[in-house]
């Protein structure tokens, strides 16, 4: 049984305003963990360094010291241990917030994660929901060491069961991860790190959609609107997809729409198809390897459902089919705006 | 049976005292050749100067590092500041065969075995993944994925074993393998499973254990309510706890699980006591969730303190050695400063290399297509080029 319903955002922080300018992307996350915390006390957080410390990136600052360590709970350092147990108290009616430190130490829970968290509610034909929701940093950009700079949601999206969502904007952050909290799937909810700083305006009070009301978790976003070609993004290269968009409009007046999936897995194909419809070309930008990526599934959706509409092959920007490269390194391998530009050039040349 | 203790070995006490108990007795006497109360004062007081001289110099790296870090040279830079006893002693214990997987603040075992500390560096700079070759002193890669590189310990150890490198007598033969890490990879499931493997295949590897207190802000108390050591005894296998900051007890507990796993009497469980007095790394903030009381008390523990302390009780240290180790220390640091700041980033050609090890078309695609990029050459497809001319074999048939 899914409750369908939108309910009032939570109560917003008493230091805040409800309408916030220039919040940043992080303390989005923090507001909304917040407003999460307060209006379910059956939601709990839990995760490796995140009570005193706040987190390393300090998503979860201050959560400890106001709802106690009960509720935001420092675990041992033990990845499966943190999403199993999410697991147990999912059973018992918990709805826990968990946080993977980074991408790339999401790994030792990936048995927990694929054939345990994604799977019981088919296994048990229904009868058990897990509502636990998988906080992740993901993606690169910020000169750090192996394993912190990784996309791995190509892994999880082909994962029946779990839903994958990033969100790109510090409104989205506050709002998705309310919705993922509520979600009665479980959720991995990948936050782009490189944009944990970056500021926008957070209406605090912007409604939170409950179960299949839940419009970030299923709906793409036209967040600038073209008529030349389509680049579809999510999470970090959204930002990298309407820096390109605004220099292709202020160079030659090329107009390209920016869809925001928001979800890797649904992806809101009607949304992207009627984008593409529009345009007859499409680029799909992300961190991730393009090999076998999700750009892939996107660009075989789209030539199915537009086939006839299409002036060009569906291009990909993406990461390369290697590991994560050195620091020095991470700016030749991760998609910038002259590599979308450029395929962008090479979808209009057609 | 195999006889289980919690007691903390120590041999040398903060205050430079020796510490004489009868539960200590095996230890002192396997360690007479450091001890200044011991048989030949003359001889150990020579080679505990050298034990001393790889602390001093090994800190004075660290703290060149963390430097180097603050002005922009490193992205980032994890100390060891205050496991210089624990890193040293043990790796002092070792023999060149010995095989090490070092987690990644292992820079004072590094040293031991020969190393260059500058080859450290590339990792932090971001230069480089690995940034050393692991044959060149049987020193592996550091691991950053916690707890991963234990049971590659326990797999390598399981393989000297069948090389036949185990309990021939042969002092320039026989081998042990050693994983470093600390006491939050106790929680790893991965730390357990190598515990498992290594019991059950009498594998001859010591798990050395840096019990620094914290696991970034989580304390030792999050992970374990019994001391770490008591891990090794449910699995058969002796796990003993030494004072980590005591540089001779924890060369002799070392030695001793060393000789052990050569000997072919199976794995052995080390907890050092120890305290990470810095920061985690150089992105941390201890003021966050430590308090300046518990950093205090620590620091009257200093491994290095303690050895100079009980050098000078025995008048084994002067001025001139001092300032002999000064200026060692000086150009040391000199040689690490100049040699990070010249390591370049490498060619971007890098990231398509050593991906697989034989030829791969996916990754010659994309790489000629980079290099087309780059190169502002036209692409239309990464596999412009390869398409016309299908594979010799295995194609169509
Ligand atoms: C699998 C995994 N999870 C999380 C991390 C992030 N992380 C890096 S160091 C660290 C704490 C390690 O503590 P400990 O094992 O006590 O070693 P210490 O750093 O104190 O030497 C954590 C959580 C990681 N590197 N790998
Ligand atoms: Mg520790």
């Amino acid at each position: 049984m899914t409750a369908t319903a939108v309910r009032p955002a939570g109560p917003a922080p008493s230091d805040l305003p409800h309408g916030v300018a220039g919040m940043p992307f992080a303390k989005a996350i923090n507001a909304g963990l917040r407003a999460a915390l307060a209006s379910d006390d059956k939601v709990l957080l839990m995760g490796e360094d995140i009570g005193a410390l706040g987190g390393v990136f300090r998503v979860t600052e201050g959560l400890q010291a106001e709802f106690g360590e009960d509720r935001v709970v420092d675990t041992p350092l033990a990845e499966s241990g943190i999403v199993g147990t999410a697991i147990g108290l999912a059973m018992r009616g918990y709805r826990p917030v968990v946080e993977i430190q980074f991408d790339g130490f999401i790994f030792p829970a990936y048995d927990q994660i694929t054939t345990q968290l994604a799977k019981i509610h088919f296994r048990t034909a229904g009868r058990i929901e897990l509502p636990v929701v998988i906080r992740v940093p993901f993606g690169g950009g910020i000169g750090a060491i192996e394993h912190h700079s990784e996309s791995p949601e190509a892994l999880f999206a082909h994962t029946a069961g779990l839903r994958v969502v990033s969100p790109s904007s510090p409104q989205d952050a506050y709002t998705m991860i309310q919705e993922a909290v509520a979600s009665p799937d479980p959720v991995l909810f990948l936050e782009p790190k490189g944009r944990y700083w970056e500021k926008g305006d957070v209406d605090l009070d912007a409604p939170v959609g409950v179960g299949a009301a839940a419009r970030t978790l299923d709906h793409a976003a036209v967040v600038r609107p073209g008529t030349d070609v389509t680049v579809v993004a999510y999470g970090p290269t959204v930002h990298t997809a309407l820096a390109a968009a605004k220099t292709a409009a202020d160079e030659d007046g090329t107009s390209i729409e920016v869809v925001d999936l928001r979800s890797v897995s649904p992806v809101d194909v009607p949304t992207v198809v009627a984008s593409v419809k529009k345009t007859g070309r499409c680029v799909v930008v992300h961190e991730a390897p393009t090999f076998h990526g999700v750009g892939a599934e996107i660009a075989a959706r789209v030539t199915e459902e537009c086939f006839y509409a299409l002036e060009a092959p569906v291009l990909r920007v993406g990461g390369y089919h290697a590991p994560y490269p050195v620091a020095k390194l991470e700016h030749d391998y991760l998609p910038s705006v002259d590599r979308v530009l450029d395929a962008v050039d090479r979808v209009l040349a057609h | 049976m195999i006889e289980h203790s919690d007691e903390l070995v120590q041999l040398v006490g903060p205050d430079g005292e020796p510490v004489v108990s009868e539960a200590n007795a095996p230890y002192r006497e396997r360690a007479a050749r450091y001890l200044l109360d011991g048989p030949e004062p003359d001889a150990a007081a020579e080679r505990l100067r050298g034990l001393y001289r790889d602390m001093a110099l090994v800190r004075r790296f660290d703290v060149e590092a963390t430097s180097l870090q603050r002005q922009g040279e490193l992205a980032l830079f994890p100390p060891l500041l205050g496991q210089e006893a624990a890193q040293v002693g043990s790796g002092r214990a070792l023999r060149s065969q010995d095989y090490v997987f070092p987690s990644y603040r292992e820079h004072g075992v590094a040293w031991t075995r020969g190393m260059d500390l500058a080859d450290v560096m590339p990792i932090f700079r971001g230069v480089e993944h690995g940034g050393w070759d692991p044959a060149a002193h049987n020193f592996h890669i550091y691991t950053l994925v916690i707890g991963s590189h234990a049971l590659h310990a326990t797999g390598y150890a399981m393989g000297v074993q069948r090389d036949g490198l185990v309990g021939t007598g042969d002092a320039a033969r026989d081998m042990a393998v050693v994983a470093y890490f600390g006491d939050g990879a106790t929680s790893q499931g991965d730390v357990s499973e190598a515990l498992g493997f290594a019991a059950v295949n009498n594998a001859p590897v010591v798990f050395f254990c840096q019990n620094n207190q914290w696991a970034i802000s989580v304390p030792t108390a999050k992970q374990s309510r019994v001391p770490l050591a008591r891990r090794a005894w449910g699995f058969g296998m002796p796990g003993v706890r030494v004072d980590g900051n005591d540089v001779v007890a924890s060369w002799a507990v070392a030695d001793e699980a060393l000789e052990r796993a050569r000997s072919g009497g199976g794995p052995t469980f080390v907890e050092a006591v120890t305290y990470r007095m810095g920061a985690h790394t150089t992105s941390d903030d201890p003021t966050r969730y430590r308090t300046s009381d518990e950093e205090e008390s620590w620091g009257r523990r200093d491994p290095i303190a303690r050895v100079r302390a009980y050098l000078e009780k025995y008048d084994a240290w002067d001025d001139a050695r001092e300032a002999a180790l000064l200026a060692e220390a000086d150009e040391l640091g000199e040689h690490v400063r100049t040699t990070v700041r010249a390591m370049d980033a490498p060619p971007a050609s890098r990231l398509f290399e050593h991906v697989y090890a034989t030829p791969q078309a996916q990754v010659a695609a994309e790489r000629a297509a980079f290099e087309a990029y780059e190169a502002g050459e036209p692409v239309s497809s990464p596999f412009e080029g390869l398409l016309d001319s299908p594979a010799t074999t295995g194609g169509n048939r």
